[in-house]
């Protein structure tokens, strides 16, 4: 058995350090590390409650408006406030754009680059591989951040900034728009896609959506246009997914979660909320979280909390402890949450296809994510042609100086919950749960890996490797936000 | 110019506000600028000890270093330790690093407030003990020293905002890739004058709102949020209104207050950052560099001076009464 201390760990946001033991050329057994503590919790305590609105986007520079959202519905959860149907729609539209950006990001600058390195000098596919996704040089790359710099003009106009928006508000949006900003922003929306289907799918994204199988995606990445199964980024990825077997590499707990995206005025979500388990999705039971800090150097007093009650306080010595973050679970089970989730809670057929056939992997991790892409510019432009210019955007509502609420949602990421409790005015509690702060958990009281611990479990360790591109892959394909997860 | 780019205690919104630069070519950008990017924490491909050993590379002097920019706070707790952020397969505290670092490097660059002043990481009761790289708010310290030179002969230069404008980052990276940066260049708390040298009320969209204390009462209004919203953008040194964010925007243009991310101490202001403090009904903070008696006596002429179209559109979220559009050949 040999130990590896892997890190620092790029191309994810934040810092992230894993300990490996290795045995037989294989992951016997992973340690997950948050290296970096700033205690936002503790910093909000005493703060008037709306402050919440200036600090929470400022825990995370990409997940920042995700952030925003959760905490401006816990507000509004507290004061009983509901937008209108336009602040819904321009929320909406807010935080879709920052999480596709977060998508497109991931791939083209996060995740696909680990496959120009020279351990794959020897396969068809790497000149291509170093010609688009090359870090800094690649044409893909560079096209991707062209597209993303201008994709994030939607936010000059409908939050004034990217990242950090105060727009966000619990009645609304703060920034009206009229018909002729509406015509603009979906035209700005249009050259998105035109750039997914030129560069990304070589297809329409309704066709992309549409994918209904397995069986579907092979025909897909053979066929139009073209006849060239690296026509397009995603078919590159599907052909270094089957030849590196990517599908089978990093196999997550099997039991995914959604807390639903994306709410409608008239109610419900447009990505689904639930438990995906087995085949089967159940109903979401948010009182059934528990946050347990056994081996965080943070203080486990009075054992796992449900985060409404939850507490957050520095132990640096702690024994036992190796990482900052707590290890939330869902009824006592580990979970997986992410785009992946948000496509099973939905019933997408090509994902559920997927996930039934192996489970979560980098594979169906990488898939999800870019189907998601395709599926939400689609919603998107439903959403700006739904806002009505000349009504109202935003319903001012008062907070009361006592009580408590919750705000949950959806980041890039997964499943993401704010609690806030109120005492005299000032905020008495607040705790947050993000998507890898469950994704990237450590092990609990009874010893049970994180998500990612047990899916890097087995992963190949070749010859000589001290940072296994195998484990790179793996802990990519969860896109994590180590900056969230901790806070 | 060799840079290499460190984050800590932050959240990373500097750089992936960074890659909102208005360039159709990012990385060409710096190519063409002669800068070359060592390694950064979301745009490199080196990982795990490959990164170690560049480090390593540079510590040794085999590897010149012209900037070093931290992105982040700096957290010297718990007991002035360090241990509230341990670079990842290191064992070191990133303050050591940068202390390490720093004393090679030609420049040190401070990336947005947290790095600068220690931001929004050291508010509350900073249980992190978390500073800026040379100032903690206001005052000259922080991690390196109020004394302290970069080799180049520079201060730290602070890129002050939450997060930092790209292309102050920018404009900052190729003046001293082109030699063409010296100590005039920053303010007296050593932010890049081209941008700190302006307001954020130049520019502002809400101008004839101000002029006529037309206010806005509540979000998503069109009027000045000076008076009732917290606004400080008569106060906060940046020029966000003439050099707007993501295409066509700001904070004021989002409809929401300008909260003075560019200044030390920002992130306590001491009273809730969405409403005005005020004294027998005035803003305590008053437009930089205007006397009081001057500021009321002008705020109540133009009060008593405000058109019902400024009046009525100001507490409106979109124009209610235009413009009249009776005139032919203005003089």
């Amino acid at each position: 058995m040999t130990r590896l201390l892997v890190g620092p760990f790029n191309r994810v946001e934040g810092d992230l350090e894993v300990t490996l033991d290795v045995a037989d050329g294989r992951v016997a057994s992973a340690h997950v590390n948050a290296p970096m503590y700033r205690g936002f919790e503790q910093i909000l305590r005493g703060r008037e409650p709306h402050d919440a609105l200036v600090y929470v986007p400022r825990i995370c520079g990409i997940c920042s408006v995700s952030q925003s959202v959760a905490a401006a519905r816990a507000l509004a959860d507290l004061g009983g406030i509901t937008m209108p149907a336009n602040g819904q729609h321009v929320t909406n539209v807010i935080l879709a754009t920052e999480n596709l950006a977060d998508h497109l990001t991931h791939f083209y600058l996060f995740f696909m680059p680990d496959f120009v390195r020279p351990v794959y000098a020897s396969r068809p596919w790497h000149a291509e591989a170093v010609r688009r996704f090359t870090p800094q040089t690649g044409e893909q790359v560079r096209a991707a951040i062209a597209a993303r710099q201008r994709w994030f003009t939607l936010l000059g106009t409908l939050a004034g900034k990217w990242p950090h928006t105060q727009s966000i508000d619990p009645g609304g949006s703060t920034r009206a728009i009229d018909a002729a900003e509406r015509v603009r922003l979906l035209a700005r929306v249009r050259e998105f896609r035109r750039f997914l289907e030129t560069h990304t799918y070589a297809a329409p994204l309704e066709q992309v959506a549409a994918l209904d199988s397995e069986a579907a995606l092979d025909a897909w990445h053979h066929s139009a246009p073209l006849a060239d199964p690296l026509n397009g980024d995603l078919r590159f990825f599907l052909t270094v997914a089957r030849d590196a077997a990517l599908a089978t590499l990093g196999a997550g707990p099997g039991r995914f979660l959604s807390y639903g995206a994306y709410p409608q005025p008239e109610g419900g979500t447009a990505l689904g909320a639930g438990v995906w388990h087995a085949g089967a999705l159940s109903p979401l039971d948010p009182a059934a979280i528990r946050e347990d800090a056994t081996h965080a150097w943070l203080s486990d007093a009075g054992g796992p909390q449900h985060p409404r009650s939850g507490v957050t306080l520095p132990e640096p010595d702690k024994p036992g402890a190796y990482t900052w973050n707590k290890a939330p679970r869902l009824a006592g089970a580990v979970v997986e949450t992410g785009a992946i989730a948000r496509q099973l809670a939905s019933g997408h057929p090509l994902i559920t296809d997927l996930v039934g056939r192996y489970g979560g992997t980098v594979y169906t991790r990488v898939v999800a994510r870019l189907l998601e892409l395709a599926r939400v510019v689609l919603m998107m432009e439903d959403w700006l042609r739904a806002v009505r210019p000349g009504e109202p955007f935003c319903t001012p509502g008062r907070l009361p100086d006592e009580g408590s609420g919750a705000g949950l949602g959806e980041a890039a990421r997964g499943s993401l919950g704010h609690w806030i409790s109120v005492r005299d005015g000032r905020i008495a509690n607040y705790q947050i749960v993000a998507p890898t702060t469950w994704n990237f958990s450590p092990r609990d009281a009874a010893g049970r890996p994180g998500a990612l611990e047990s899916a890097l479990e087995g992963a190949p360790v070749r010859d000589g490797e001290t940072t296994p591109v195998a484990v790179q892959h793996i802990v990519r394909s969860f896109d994590p936000c180590m900056v969230c997860t901790v806070h | 110019m060799n840079v290499l780019w460190l984050q800590s205690g932050g959240c990373g919104g500097c750089s992936m506000s960074l890659l909102c630069a208005d360039t159709d070519d990012f990385h060409g950008q710096l190519r063409d600028a002669g800068i070359d990017l060592l390694w950064h924490p979301s745009l490199s491909l080196d990982s795990g000890s490959e990164v170690t050993a560049l480090l390593g590379r540079i510590l040794d002097g085999d590897l010149p270093l012209d900037a070093l920019c931290v992105e982040g706070s700096l957290l010297r707790g718990p007991n002035g330790t360090g241990r509230f952020h341990v670079m990842a397969g290191t064992g070191l505290p990133m303050i050591e690093w940068v202390r390490k670092l720093a004393a090679k490097a030609r420049h040190v660059i401070a990336i947005g407030s947290c790095a600068a002043w220690g931001g929004v990481t050291a508010g509350g009761d900073n249980p992190t003990d978390a500073c800026g790289l040379q100032y903690e708010d206001d005052v000259r310290g922080g991690l390196l020293g109020s004394d302290f030179r970069a080799a180049g002969g520079l201060p730290v230069i602070n890129i002050a905002g939450c997060p930092t404008h790209p292309s102050w980052v920018l404009d900052t990276l190729m003046a001293l890739a082109a030699d063409g940066f010296t100590e005039t260049d920053l303010d007296t708390l050593g932010r890049p004058r081209f941008y700190a040298d302006q307001l954020v009320h130049h520019g502002c969209t809400r101008n004839e709102y101000y002029e006529f204390k037309a206010s806005a009462e509540k979000p998503s209004d069109l009027g000045c949020m000076m008076e009732n919203m917290g606004c400080k953008g008569t106060q906060a040194h940046a020029d966000c209104n003439t050099r707007p964010w993501n295409g066509e925007g700001s904070c004021t243009r989002g409809g929401y207050a300008c909260i003075s991310c560019t200044e030390p101490g920002f992130q306590e202001p001491g009273h809730p950052f969405h409403a005005t403090p005020k004294l027998a009904g005035i803003p305590i903070g008053l437009p930089t560099d205007m006397p009081k008696a001057w500021f009321v006596a002008l705020a109540s002429l133009s009060k008593s001076a405000t058109p019902k179209r400024v009046k009525v559109n100001a507490v409106s979220d979109h124009v209610v009464v235009p413009p009249v559009a009776r005139r032919t050949r203005l003089k």
